[in-house]
């Protein structure tokens, strides 16, 4: 009898000692984990951190405190003084104005545009169809930055440097969201577009009323991606613009930031108008952001 | 409503295979969708994309003088470029970029995609952190490193901390460590894009292969190594084509960051910096074309390199 009890109890103990490790090690892996994945948010998020607090910091605190960790302290502290700074010096409603004209165009244009042709060529059966998918495709591969020296040339020759037209207009048709759109187009099933023309529906009803609001996710995705792009663009304001009537928020902050006296509280402050808002857009709609990439990047 | 759907269904059965011409007002409709996208990428992409070539064996200027006549030169454009020590200190450092930055960022990439890809609560959080320097515009995150990298700024106080305070370059104004500068800044700025791919791959691969493997017997490693690499090795090979292709493309950092475009003594001149300064502030439109055409056969290179790899793995299979 007392063996036979003994036993049960021994193995009881043995197993809850085991569950015992068990839960350490689970802890122990959880604390590494996190650990890791604290340290390299810190990575990611500290030059973020320094520019907002920058932003509210007297100009000379700036760079003398930027070695410590009072460089994430805003003080001492001067409220917006050093957004008015970089609004009035460094004219940053002139390029935000800038900025927002030349995004809003190439995304609105250039999501019309090349969803048309991505469509026309999944959907419509034309002569000249095969040969054109076979352009598309093989144009991706050209990077801007071999076209952009001979295009400086045709925008001189068109009178169009220093415009705002010369930095939407060649960048409406992109073969890679042609591509996009025509991959995304070719996986949607066709039944609703022929019931539609069943009914009598030309083509411009059965795309526009039928087939784009089905392909919702391919224009978010590549509208998103189309905006980062020109948002960010910055080789070609270089090139083609030459005062400030004509530039967009990268060269702004670049022009900014090489203009004597360099206060560095108003170039952070300047820093930080132009990217907190499009941050906060992002962490609402980070969902969206990351799948466009995925998807498109993969496709590429 | 209730007959549509029988309608479609006939003509669906009916209706002639695909990619033949039905209707003689199909081809008019493919050509007036087309027409806007066609029209802008013949003036904008292949004009330039053969103007380019043309352009590379003239003289060509950038608003040149009245009176002036582009001349056919030959091979002297790109004589001039293979004569010039400036190009080959921009291809040397450009070509060290892409080695240091493409496994090093491609791993890295890896292992962030990894961690956030582990079935722990807030992993959204994370991912969302890691990504976040995407939407940073690459000019922004410039001019903000510039005061990080300062010798008194905040990566030498991590270095010095590291080193007990052996180690504090002038990251920018010393050519010795410059392009190591800008690589920093580099990493920072995109490693999110190359994670985000990654993981995406990563969740594509069934789950039902580790199952098997475990029950195999294999460990963490030999899951990553028989499970994980196999199954992202496509999407890998895409993400380091594409780390390859953005290091030669290197412009915006280098502009913006040293005192002087390319800078200090050409330590972070690049390619780009080649192109803009000879075909705009030279206003060499000949020359830089040059240029531009030997950028796009390094790129053609390097992506007929992916292309090649990627189809191998399919007539492995």
């Amino acid at each position: 009898m007392s063996a036979t009890t003994k036993r049960p109890a021994g193995q009881g103990a043995t197993l809850a000692e085991a569950n015992a490790s068990i839960r350490r090690q689970h802890l122990q892996r959880y604390v590494i984990a996190y650990g890791v994945l604290i340290v390299l948010a810190l990575f990611f998020l500290f030059p973020i951190a320094f520019m907002v607090a920058g932003s509210f910091k007297a100009d000379t605190s700036v760079i003398a405190d930027s070695g410590s960790l009072r460089a994430f302290v805003p003080e001492p502290f001067v409220g917006l003084e050093n957004f008015q700074q970089a609004a009035e010096r460094g004219n940053f409603w002139i390029s935000f104005r800038n900025s927002v004209i030349i995004s809003a165009g190439i995304v609105f244009g250039g999501l019309v545009v090349n969803s048309l042709l991505g469509y026309a060529l999944a959907r419509v059966p034309f002569r000249g169809k095969g040969l054109l998918l076979a352009i598309v495709v093989a144009l991706i591969i050209v990077p801007f930055e071999t076209l952009a020296v001979p295009l400086l040339l045709m925008m001189a020759e068109l009178g169009w440097t220093n415009t705002l037209h010369a930095q939407i207009v060649p960048f409406l048709a992109q073969p890679l969201y042609i591509f996009l759109f025509y991959s995304f187009f070719l996986g949607i099933p066709r039944e609703l577009e022929e019931a539609a023309r069943i009914d009598g529906a030309g083509p411009a009803t059965v795309f526009f009323r039928i087939a784009a609001p089905l392909a919702k996710p391919a224009y978010a995705a590549a509208g998103i991606l189309i905006f980062l792009a020109s948002w960010g663009q910055y080789l070609w304001p270089v090139m083609v613009t030459r005062s400030i009537e004509a530039r967009p928020l990268p060269l702004g902050i670049a022009e900014f930031q090489g203009l004597p006296p360099r206060d560095w509280g108003d170039i952070m402050a300047y820093a930080a108008m132009m990217v907190v808002p499009l941050l906060i857009v992002f962490i609402i709609f980070q969902r969206q952001f990351v799948r466009g990439v995925a998807t498109t990047g993969l496709k590429g | 409503m209730g007959a549509i759907p029988g309608e479609a269904a006939v003509a669906r059965g009916s209706g002639p295979p695909d990619g033949r011409p039905r209707l003689g007002g199909d081809t008019l409709t493919g050509w007036l969708f087309s027409a806007p996208a066609v029209l802008l990428m013949s003036a904008f992409i292949i004009l330039p994309f053969l103007l380019a070539f043309y352009f590379s064996f003239t003289n060509e200027r950038l608003l040149a003088p009245p009176g002036r006549e582009t001349q056919w030169v030959g091979l002297d454009n790109y004589i001039r470029v293979f004569e010039n020590p400036r190009f080959w200190t921009a291809l040397v450092n450009n070509i060290t970029f892409a080695v240091i930055v493409v496994p090093l960022q491609t791993f890295f990439a890896l292992f962030l995609a990894i961690l956030v890809n582990q079935k722990l609560r807030g992993m959204v959080v994370f991912r969302t952190i890691f990504f976040m320097p995407i939407t940073v515009v690459m000019a922004a995150t410039a001019v903000i490193w510039i005061v990080l990298l300062n010798p008194k700024g905040l990566v030498n106080t991590f270095f010095e901390i590291l080193t007990f305070g052996n180690f504090h370059p002038d990251w920018l104004g010393d050519p010795a460590y410059a392009l190591a500068g800008i690589i920093m800044v580099s990493i920072w700025a995109s490693v999110g894009f190359q994670m985000v791919i990654l993981l995406a791959a990563l969740q594509d691969v069934p789950e039902s292969l580790y199952e098997a493997a475990r029950l195999d017997g294999a460990n963490t490693w030999q899951q990553f190594r028989h499970v994980t690499l196999p199954g992202i090795r496509n999407p890998l090979l895409f993400v380091l084509t594409i780390t390859t292709i953005l290091a030669f493309r290197l412009f915006d950092q280098v502009w913006i960051m040293p005192d002087r475009p390319g800078g200090p003594l050409d330590a972070t001149r690049t390619l780009m910096v080649d192109i803009v300064d000879t075909g705009l502030n030279q206003q060499a439109v000949g020359r830089g074309s040059a240029l531009s055409v030997i950028f796009l056969l390094i790129v053609l290179a390097v992506t007929i390199v992916q292309r090649r790899l990627v189809k191998q793995e399919g007539e492995i299979r």
